[in-house]
C-alpha cells in the first residue's frame, strides 16, 4: 500500500480532534545531544518513502538511521522503529550483523528515543522489515567497506584482498588482523550512503535467516525488563484523570472539594480536563472517586443501529455498477457481510511517566509513533521541538492501537501542575473506552460466475472499515472495488493489525466459498481456477497439502474450510477444521496456515508472529465485539469482552515458504486475515449455516445466528 | 497509612500502605518489584499473578494486609544466584513470548501448577492457565514451555500444540 494511503488510515481516524491545548510556556532549552558517534552514516530513504509529506514532516530524505561503532567494537544502531513484541529488536540486529560481518552479540539497538534517533513516522503498516531492514543493511555494508578501506590504508594493502569477518578485518597474505573498534581508533568517520549497493543475497546469509532467540529474552522471564508502566523517576507521584460520562460529553459542573480534603492529594483543573495527583496510586484512585462531576452527554448511535447508520452515512445508493457483466453471468450472487468494532486490548494499557526539567518535557510512554506523540506534546504545551523528548521502552504491545499520545499528554499536564514526575497508567476500563477501535464495517459483494467456474463480474463495496486488501487477487474481467468513508462514525476508530484487510478478506473469501458451493465445486479448486498469482497459489497449495485438504469429507460434526489472500507483501492461506457439538457450539480444532513474505529474516520470530496473528484472529472471528450505547462502551472489562484464551486455541501449524530470491516483506499483520473466513467456511461445510457477520459465534450484526458461541 | 511487614522472596520487607491497598500496588509502587504487572485489576488476565505460600494468586484482588502471614514469591524471586528455574528456562527455550508483558504472570502460574502437579495432564494445564491472557497469542508455545519444564523435552510431532 502506498504511504499516503497508509497515512490516511492511520492519521485521519486517530489524530483528528484529539489535540488538547494547555497554558503557554515559551521557555526554550537545548535539545539533548546524541553525540559521540564514531561512524555516522546517512542513507537515502527507500524510494517508496521519498518525496511525500506527512504531518508537516518531509519524510526522511537523507537520515533514516545511524550506526555507531565504538573503540571496543560495540555497534549501536539508532532507529525510530520500536519493539512491541514483533521481534524487530532481534531481526534488525541480525540484518546489521550480517552485512557488517560482526558478531550478533556486538549489536545493540537504540530504538524510539526521539532525542537519539532520526525522525520516523512510526512502527506500523508492516514496513520495518521491507524499508528499515534494507536501509540498515545498506549502512552496515557501507560501514564494513569503510573499515576494510581504513585497514587497507594502514597496511598499504589492496582492500579487495582483505577479509571482513566476525568483527575483524584480516589480511590473509600477512595474517595481520584488527578488530573493528581498533580500526576506528575513536576517530569520527562519516559517510553518506548513495547509489544502490549490492547487499548480501539471502542465499548467503549466515546470521540473518537464522532462528536467533529473542535478544533480551532473559529480562522477560525474570521480570527485569522495564516497560513504560514500570518506569520510576526520583520523586515520582501518581496521577488519575476524570473521565466523561460518555463520548462527546461536556462538563456541566464539577465538585472537587472531597478530593481536595484528602491529605497529599492535589486536584488539577484545566478547562474540561480534571485530574488528581497523589503520592501513591491507591490514594489517587480514592481521590478520583470523590470527585462529583455532572456531564451533558448528547444523544448518539448505539451498536444496535450501527450497521444501518454506517451504510447510510457512508453513502450507499444500492445500485450496481457492473450490471452488464452481471447480466451475462450464468450464476449471480449478492451478499452482505459485517464486522463489529473490536478493541486492541493490549495487555499493557496506555502508560506514561512525564517529567518537566527546566521547561523541558521528557515522557516515557508506550507508543508506536514516538515522534507523533512528541508532536502532540509540543502542540499541547506549545513547546519547541527541542523541548520535548519521548522515550519508548519496549512495550506491552499495541497491534496498531497505540499510535496516539493522549496518556502522555495527560501525564505531562499533571506533572506540570505537580512540579514532580507523574506516572499515569490507564485502567483496563479506560483502555477499553478511551482508546480507539478497529472500525466496524459493512461489505457488499455482487458477483457473477459461469457454470464452468470462471469468475466474470465482481463488485465489492466496503462501508467504513477501510480500503486495505479490497482488491481481489482473483482474475475477473469486470470489477469494481470501492471504499466508502464515513467521517461521522460513532466511535473513535483507527489502525489495527491488518487494518481492513481482515474485513475485506472475510467478505471476499466467504463469498468465494459461497460461489464454489453454488457451483458444486471444491472451494480450493474454484479459487485456483481463478488465480494466476503464483505466490498466492503456492501458499494455498502448501496449506492444503499439509492439512490434507480433500482427504476427508465434512460431516455435521466436523467441517473443513479454506481461505487466503495477500496484503503488504505477505501471502497466506489457511485450512481450518471445526467441531460442532450437539448444542451447536463451535470449537476450532486445527488450523494449518501457510505463509510467504520473501526471504525469511528469522524463522523462529516469524513463526511466532504468524501463530500469534492466528490466535488473535480467533477473537475477532468468533466473539470479540465492542458493545456501546448512548456514548458509552457497555462491556469495557475482560469479563465481558472475551478475548482468545488457552482453551480457545486450536492445534496450530505454520508452514513457512522461504523465498530467498525475493525481498523480505513485513509479517506482523497479514497473518491475521485468513483464519476468520476459513473457520466460517468450515462451519458452513459442517452445518449448512452461512455466517456473514464477525464475530460469528455470538450473533453479530442484526441477524440471528444458528450456530452458538463456543463458550 | 499503616505499617506493613511482608515476606517477599525470602526477605522481610517493611513499608507503609493504605488500608485495603492491593498487594499489586504495594509490590510495584512501594517495594520496587515491577516485574508483577497490571493488566486489568479485576482478576481476569493473570498478569499480576504471584505465589502466596506457593499458590498462584491474583495480587490485584488481594489486599496487601491479607498477605502479611504468607510467604510471597514474585517473578523476581525465582532466579537463584543467576540460575533460572526450569519454567523460566523452558520459556526461553520455547521462545514462549512476544511482547512479554504476560510472561511474569504466566511463569508464576506455571510454577504453581508444576509444584502441585509435577507432570500435569493437558486438562490440568488448561485449568491452571486459562485465566492467564496472552494477547499476542503465544499460548501454544507457553503450553509447550510448561511441558518442557515438566518433562524436560517437548514432543513436537503429534502434540496437541505443535510449535507454531
Amino acid at each position: 500500500m502506498p504511504v499516503d494511503e497508509l497515512m490516511k488510515e492511520a492519521e485521519l481516524h486517530e489524530v483528528r480532534d484529539r489535540i488538547r491545548l494547555f497554558e503557554l510556556d515559551r521557555r526554550e532549552f537545548l535539545r539533548l545531544c546524541g553525540g559521540g558517534l564514531l561512524v555516522c552514516m546517512s542513507a537515502v530513504a527507500g524510494a517508496q518513502e521519498s518525496g511525500r509529506n506527512f504531518g508537516g514532516h518531509a519524510l526522511p530524505q537523507e537520515v533514516s538511521a545511524w550506526i555507531h561503532i565504538d573503540a571496543d567494537g560495540k555497534v549501536t544502531v539508532f532507529t525510530g522503529k520500536v519493539e512491541i513484541g514483533q521481534n524487530i529488536r532481534t531481526s534488525l540486529a541480525q540484518s546489521v550483523a550480517e552485512e557488517l560481518r560482526a558478531p550478533f552479540a556486538s549489536i545493540a539497538m537504540t530504538m524510539g528515543d526521539t532525542d537519539l534517533v532520526p525522525w520516523d513516522m512510526g512502527t506500523f503498516g508492516s514496513r520495518t522489515t521491507p524499508t528499515m531492514g534494507p536501509q540498515l543493511r545498506t549502512m552496515a555494508m557501507t560501514a564494513r567497506q569503510m573499515l576494510v578501506e581504513a585497514a587497507a590504508q594502514r597496511w598499504k594493502a589492496d582492500p579487495a584482498s582483505l577479509i571482513a569477518e566476525d568483527g575483524r578485518v584480516t589480511n590473509p597474505a600477512t595474517s595481520e588482523s584488527l578488530g573493528y573498534g581498533e580500526i576506528t581508533r575513536g576517530e569520527k568517520l562519516v559517510a553518506k550512503v548513495s547509489g544502490d549497493p549490492t547487499l548480501t543475497p539471502a542465499t548467503e546469509w549466515k546470521i540473518a535467516g537464522t532462528a536467533m532467540p529473542k535478544v533480551n529474552g532473559r529480562e522477560f522471564v525474570t521480570g527485569k525488563h522495564t516497560y513504560p508502566s514500570d518506569v520510576v523517576r526520583p520523586g515520582m507521584v501518581f496521577g488519575k484523570v476524570l473521565r466523561a460520562a460518555g463520548y462527546n460529553a461536556t462538563l456541566i459542573s464539577v465538585d472537587t472539594s472531597g478530593a481536595e480534603k484528602m491529605p497529599g492529594v492535589q486536584v488539577v483543573r484545566d478547562g474540561d480536563f480534571v485530574g488528581v495527583v497523589a503520592d501513591d496510586v491507591w490514594t489517587a484512585e480514592q481521590a478520583l472517586g470523590k470527585i462529583d462531576a455532572k456531564w451533558n452527554v448528547p444523544a448518539q448511535i448505539s451498536n444496535a443501529e450501527l450497521f444501518a447508520a454506517l451504510k447510510k452515512g457512508a453513502g450507499d445508493d444500492g445500485q450496481t455498477e457492473i450490471g452488464a457483466a452481471l447480466a451475462s453471468a450464468e450464476v449471480k450472487l449478492e451478499k452482505t457481510y459485517t464486522v463489529a468494532y473490536i478493541a486492541h486490548a493490549p495487555l499493557e494499557p496506555r502508560a506514561a511517566v512525564a517529567e518537566w526539567t527546566d521547561g523541558k518535557l521528557t515522557v516515557w510512554t508506550g507508543t508506536q509513533r514516538p515522534f507523533g506523540v512528541k508532536d502532540e506534546l509540543a502542540r499541547a504545551f506549545r513547546l519547541g521541538a527541542g523541548q520535548v523528548r519521548v522515550m519508548m521502552p519496549d512495550m506491552g504491545s499495541g497491534y496498531g492501537g497505540k499510535h496516539t499520545g493522549e496518556c502522555a499528554v495527560e501525564a505531562a499536564r499533571l506533572a506540570k501542575a505537580a512540579g514532580k514526575p507523574v506516572k499515569l497508567v490507564w485502567t483496563r476500563e479506560e483502555e477499553f473506552t478511551w482508546a480507539y477501535f478497529r472500525p466496524a464495517g459493512v461489505m457488499e459483494i455482487r458477483s457473477g460466475v459461469q457454470r464452468d467456474g470462471t469468475l466474470v463480474a465482481w463488485e465489492h463495496h466496503n462501508y467504513n472499515s477501510g480500503p486495505s486488501a479490497i482488491g481481489t487477487p482473483y482474475k475477473v474481467a469486470t470489477k469494481v472495488e470501492r471504499y466508502h468513508e464515513w467521517r461521522e462514525a460513532p466511535l473513535a476508530q483507527g489502525s489495527y493489525r491488518g487494518l481492513a484487510a481482515t474485513a475485506n478478506h472475510f467478505a471476499r473469501e466467504t463469498h468465494m466459498d459461497e460461489l464454489a458451493h453454488e457451483l458444486g465445486m471444491d472451494p480450493l479448486e474454484f479459487r485456483l481456477k481463478n488465480l494466476d498469482d503464483a505466490r498466492l497459489r503456492a501458499v494455498f497449495e502448501a496449506a492444503a497439502e499439509r492439512f490434507g485438504w480433500g482427504k476427508e469429507k465434512s460431516t455435521a460434526q466436523r467441517g473443513f474450510g479454506v481461505a487466503g489472500g495477500t496484503e503488504k507483501g505477505g501471502y497466506t492461506a489457511a485450512c481450518a477444521e471445526v467441531e460442532i457439538d450437539a448444542g451447536k457450539k463451535v470449537r476450532i480444532r486445527r488450523v494449518v496456515q501457510a505463509w510467504e513474505s520473501g526471504a525469511v529474516v528469522n524463522p523462529d520470530g516469524l513463526r511466532n508472529q504468524i501463530m500469534g496473528a492466528m490466535v488473535q484472529a480467533i477473537g475477532g472471528a468468533l466473539f470479540e465485539q465492542v458493545q456501546f450505547a448512548h456514548g458509552k462502551v457497555t462491556n469495557p472489562h475482560f469479563a465481558e469482552y472475551r478475548v482468545p484464551r488457552f482453551r480457545d486455541t486450536p492445534e496450530i501449524e505454520v508452514v513457512l515458504i522461504d523465498r530467498t530470491d525475493l525481498p523480505s516483506a513485513g509479517a506482523g499483520e497479514t497473518g491475521i486475515v485468513a483464519l476468520a473466513p476459513a473457520v466460517g467456511n468450515a462451519i458452513f461445510a459442517a452445518t449448512g449455516v452461512r455466517l456473514r457477520d464477525m464475530p460469528m459465534a455470538v450473533g453479530a450484526g442484526n441477524r440471528e445466528q444458528a450456530v452458538a458461541g463456543s463458550e | 497509612m499503616a505499617d506493613l511487614k511482608l515476606h517477599v522472596n525470602g526477605a522481610e520487607m517493611q513499608t507503609q500502605a493504605a488500608e485495603d491497598e492491593p498487594l499489586l500496588w504495594v509490590l510495584r509502587n512501594r517495594l520496587g518489584l515491577t516485574g508483577t504487572k497490571y493488566g486489568c485489576g479485576e482478576g481476569q488476565c493473570g498478569a499480576c499473578t504471584v505465589l502466596l505460600d506457593g499458590k498462584a494468586t491474583r495480587s490485584c484482588l488481594t489486599p496487601a494486609s491479607a498477605a502479611v502471614d504468607a510467604k510471597i514469591t514474585t517473578i523476581e524471586g525465582l532466579e537463584q544466584q543467576g540460575r533460572l528455574t526450569a519454567v523460566q528456562q523452558a520459556f526461553l527455550e520455547e521462545g514462549a513470548m512476544q511482547c512479554g508483558y504476560c510472561t511474569s504472570g504466566m511463569v508464576m502460574a506455571a510454577t504453581a501448577l508444576l509444584r502441585e502437579h509435577a507432570h500435569p495432564s493437558e486438562e490440568q494445564v488448561m485449568e491452571a492457565m486459562n485465566g492467564n491472557m496472552c494477547r499476542c497469542g503465544t499460548y501454544p508455545r507457553i503450553a509447550a514451555a510448561i511441558r518442557r519444564a515438566a518433562w524436560g523435552t517437548v514432543e513436537k510431532k503429534g502434540a496437541a500444540y505443535a510449535r507454531g
